[in-house]
């Protein structure tokens, strides 16, 4: 089992507060830790203030948790968006950025995409708490891609030797 | 004659007396031809490098393992690190642009040196077309061979990176091919420059060798050496740079030999073998001990602005090149990189060969999943790729031009790098986390001539020639990880030892031309959470000099070529200003200001007085510089990481403060307020003005953001009307014809029967 010292490394490492001289001799070089995904994600599930088992996070925002529905990404803020086999992207609120004047907001005059190659930034927002959970830069007109399709239980079952959480 | 080239010459009799008598050069008595399917089939059957699934010299004697690895390790390091002062070009000198590879007699990688690891299998597959062409019966393969290739469509990555690849015998067998890669200054060709985006066909590219044997004996052919003296404009570099390739190459086959008189051949073959094996369950393990099982999406793009700047009808157009990257980690800890859809080969020098991309590959997974392991090609074998042919990624016509590929594979693999990064994520180990990078472009690259007073101030043997070719873009931004923010302008792809050489350096060679400035390019680093390392600007001017032309490759310019990551913006894009017939001169006479950078855009020609020529895109073909003329270049930032709303003030008043971001950006992103004391480099935050302004930032994202379905009723409807740029139409039109699949996916997303494009 990981020691107190190994949880509050991890736990530094998640809230970014791990100084250059401990991730460069401690968190980077090999060899890695083996406890480290489930330190993480216990330290994760401490953090939210729903019981939903996390399975994995998929960003700062975003998990994968077992639920009554079934296994669905859900926000830390508690909305829920979808089960994990569908887009979250597809339950979510988004800006499109495609006009100069929409891009200069975020970069100087020339350091933007051209003004007529309609080129896009579409901000993707949580509709409970309007978290900025991704962005994504496509030409207009581009298909919203699954970014991540998890297959959970090989995880689990195979590279981890036990059952998902939610399956315990 | 020294003690190696009498082993070199005993190794000959011995070779020569075996062929003679209907011999063959392989391992026990079989022909390379059939090692090498032996190996394929043999590891197609098992699943294991040629079958071997004991590591019997690993287990029984590891220390005697690790001890051949590292004498051979060294050896190529050592290779590397005393030839490259053979050489007298910077960009081999200085920044250490060559690599030293050993492969089996099959032609599979078993170590690398350290520099440009981009060629651990391009090395390969030469040598593996060589085997398949019966060199061994045809041309010969013999002891003190020299062979030659920059062919890409062999094996290569781009076409200026020059292999010399010498065979190593013993006892009359073909026991391992050494590989020394260079990257030439200049080749020839149609424009000047190491990366040249002008090109449009292998016609223009310069010299290109094509697996050729270029010397015996030890020694070049003479008609070879007078070829590269005439065809290059650089041709002491290129003749230093060929000479550094091949002591390398005769420093690795020495210590190969030191190591079979040590150990007996026996034990050298048979740690060669594992040590592929070693490599090929190292990828395997560090894919379950890392990452998450699964499929992951990304697509990346690049614009081609030529409409304006294209020399040949055939590239006077727009482009936009799609590059999506779809990538399966599987329950057995193999990987497979599919890019279905990618934009077809074209006109331009952007093509890139199947063994580009593998050492895009292999130079990427190096430093993200692989950086302790045993690098070498037995990670090639747990890893499925499709580049689909006839694509920008696997072109399959060798006439076109393969100079500049990097336009391809870098935009490309930030893609993998956000694939790979989320599975790191997704495991715990975030620190691991790399958002991509701003790909290596912008330098300006030409040359020209001296004028007659300068040229005699300078050593005879350069003459008055003077390449254009730095490094600057060797430092780029690096994206942010998911615990920090990127490197600033420290960091290139293809090599990680990224170094853009002393300025100093540069001018010595460069003679035409003088720096002005190298400073930081505020607002260049992706926003985020962890912002991405930012770029930089230079300025130069030229001096001196008579017949200089210079151009210049932006990527990314008109569009971006990937975002940032979970919230994260991309770094911005670039673009070009440039200044004729300036006042200059009159400047430094009168002690008054000059350029030294555009921030912000459009106060360059604030400082000079000229015909200036400012264009949102970032590319411009070879142009006319007369003395004092000035350009200005910039290096990229790298993506971000994380909503940016989330990142502590305090480092953000850091940002303004060593001027990564201006105030005006920081407030409008950021939401953080205050005034900048510029001189003193002071930021005051105003605490409750930027609680406010990150308040109306929050209440904005709701009210200018709309649900999904109305986000794709509008997009779906431009896509039937055809309602986008020609650029991105044409992407979509290519696509769809070099890829039903591709087609019938995007229709069946917008749930259309057929777009307007």
């Amino acid at each position: 089992m990981a020691t107190e010292t190994d949880r509050q490394q991890v736990e530094k490492l998640i809230d970014g507060e791990l100084g250059w001289e401990e991730l460069r001799n401690d968190v980077l070089p090999d060899p890695k830790d083996d406890q480290r995904f489930e330190v993480t994600r216990r330290l994760l599930q401490e953090d939210v203030e729903w019981d939903d088992p996390i399975l994995l996070p998929l960003n700062d925002h975003l998990y994968v948790v077992g639920s009554e529905q079934g296994r669905i990404v859900k926000c830390d803020c508690g909305h829920e968006f979808c089960g994990v086999e569908k887009n979250w992207k597809e339950h979510a609120r988004v800006r499109v950025r495609e006009d100069e004047d929409d891009h200069r907001e975020i970069y100087p005059e020339y350091q933007t995409p051209h003004p007529d190659w309609t080129f896009q930034l579409r901000e993707w927002f949580c509709p409970g708490c309007f978290a900025q959970l991704d962005v994504d830069a496509v030409p207009a007109g581009y298909p919203v891609l699954q970014n991540f399709e998890p297959d959970i239980d090989t995880f689990y079952e195979e590279w981890l030797g036990e059952k998902a959480p939610d399956k315990r | 004659m020294s003690i190696e080239n009498d082993k070199v010459g005993e190794e000959k009799l011995a070779v020569t007396e075996k062929l003679t008598n209907g011999g063959e050069i392989g391992w026990d008595g079989q022909s390379l031809q059939s090692m090498l399917a032996e190996t394929e089939r043999l590891t197609e059957e098992t699943g294991h490098y040629r079958g071997l699934e004991d590591l019997e010299l690993k287990e029984e004697n590891r220390f005697e393992y690790e001890r051949l690895y590292s004498r051979l390790r060294g050896a190529l390091v050592s290779a590397r690190e005393t030839a490259l002062h053979v050489s007298a070009s910077p960009i081999v000198r200085e920044i250490g642009e060559l690599c030293f590879q050993i492969y089996t007699p099959e032609g599979d990688s078993i170590a690398v040196s350290t520099g440009i690891i981009v060629h651990v299998h391009t090395g390969s597959l030469a040598i593996k077309w060589m085997i398949e062409e019966d060199y061994e019966h045809d041309r010969g393969i013999e002891p003190g061979d020299v062979f030659c290739n920059n062919d890409n469509d062999l094996g290569n990555v781009h076409t200026t990176d020059v292999h010399t690849i010498v065979p190593i015998f013993h006892d009359g067998e073909l026991v391992a091919w050494a590989d020394g890669v260079t990257h030439e200054a200049d080749i020839g060709g149609a424009s000047q420059g190491h990366t040249s985006i002008v090109h449009t066909s292998r016609f223009e590219d310069g010299i290109y060798a094509t697996c050729e044997k270029i010397g015996e004996g030890d020694e070049l052919y003479q008609d070879w050496k007078t070829r590269g003296e005439r065809s290059t404009r650089t041709p002491m570099y290129w003749d230093l740079d060929e000479k550094c390739r091949l002591a390398g190459c005769h420093m690795i086959r020495e210590a190969v030999h030191d190591i079979i008189d040590d150990v007996g051949a026996e034990t050298f073959k048979q740690f060669t073998r594992e040590a592929v094996e070693e490599g090929r369950r190292t990828m395997e393990s560090r894919v379950q001990e890392r990452l998450f099982p699964g499929t992951y999406r990304n697509s990346s793009f690049v614009g081609l602005p030529l409409a304006e700047e294209g020399w040949k009808p055939e590239q006077q157009k727009d482009s936009l090149h799609h590059l999506p990257v779809e990538m399966d980690i599987n329950a057995d800890g193999t990987m497979s990189l599919d890019m279905e859809g990618t934009s077809s080969q074209g006109a331009h020098s952007f093509n890139a060969a199947e063994g580009s991309m593998t050492g895009g590959l292999w130079v990427s997974l190096t430093q993200c999943l692989l950086h302790d392991g045993k690098v070498n090609d037995g990670s090639h074998y747990a890893l499925e790729t499709n580049f689909p042919e006839g694509s920008l990624t696997n072109p399959d016509d060798p006439q076109l031009s393969f100079h500049a590929p990097w336009g391809t594979i870098m935009p490309a693999f930030q893609s993998v790098w956000q694939n790979v990064s989320q599975a790191f994520f997704s495991r715990g180990f975030r620190e691991e986390v790399v958002t991509g990078y701003s790909e290596t472009t912008d330098t300006v690259q030409g040359g020209g001539t001296l004028m007659e007073s300068m040229a005699q101030m300078i050593p005879d043997e350069v003459g008055d020639y003077f390449p254009v070719s730095p490094f600057d873009l060797s430092c780029q931004g690096l994206g942010a990880s998911a615990v920090r923010d990127g490197l600033d302008h420290g960091y290139a792809m293809w090599n990680p030892e990224a170094d853009m050489g002393d300025v100093e350096e540069w001018e010595m060679v460069q003679w035409g031309t003088q720096y002005l400035s190298r400073q930081m390019k505020t607002d260049s680093a992706g926003h985020g959470k962890y912002r991405g390392g930012s770029g930089w600007e230079g300025v130069m001017t030229v001096m001196g000099t008579e017949d200089c032309t210079l151009y210049k490759a932006s990527i990314p310019d008109v569009a971006f070529s990937t975002a940032g990551m979970a919230g994260g913006y991309p770094g911005s894009t670039k673009y070009a200003v440039r200044a004729h017939d300036t006042d200059l001169a009159d400047r430094a006479r009168e002690g008054e200001p000059y350029p030294t950078g555009d921030t912000p855009p459009g106060t360059f020609e604030e400082q000079i007085d000229g015909d200036i020529e400012r264009t949102h895109r970032g590319n411009y073909f070879p142009k006319e510089f007369d003395n004092h003329d000035v350009m200005h270049f910039q290096m990229g930032g790298g993506p971000g990481w994380g909503d940016p709303l989330e990142r502590p003030l305090e480092k953000v008043v850091a940002d303004v403060e060593e001027e990564i971001y201006s105030p005006e950006t920081v407030e409008k992103v950021y939401g953080v307020v205050g005034e900048f004391d510029e001189k003193n480099r002071v930021f005051e935050m105003d605490r409750a003005a930027t609680e406010d302004a990150r308040e109306k930032i929050r209440e904005r994202r709701a009210e200018e953001s709309v649900p999904f379905e109305e986000f794709f009723e509008a997009e779906r409807e431009r896509v039937q009307d055809g309602d986008v740029s020609d650029p991105v139409a044409e992407m979509y039109v290519d696509a769809f014809d070099i890829s039903e699949e591709f087609e019938a996916e995007f229709d069946e997303f917008w749930d259309i029967d057929r777009s307007g494009f």
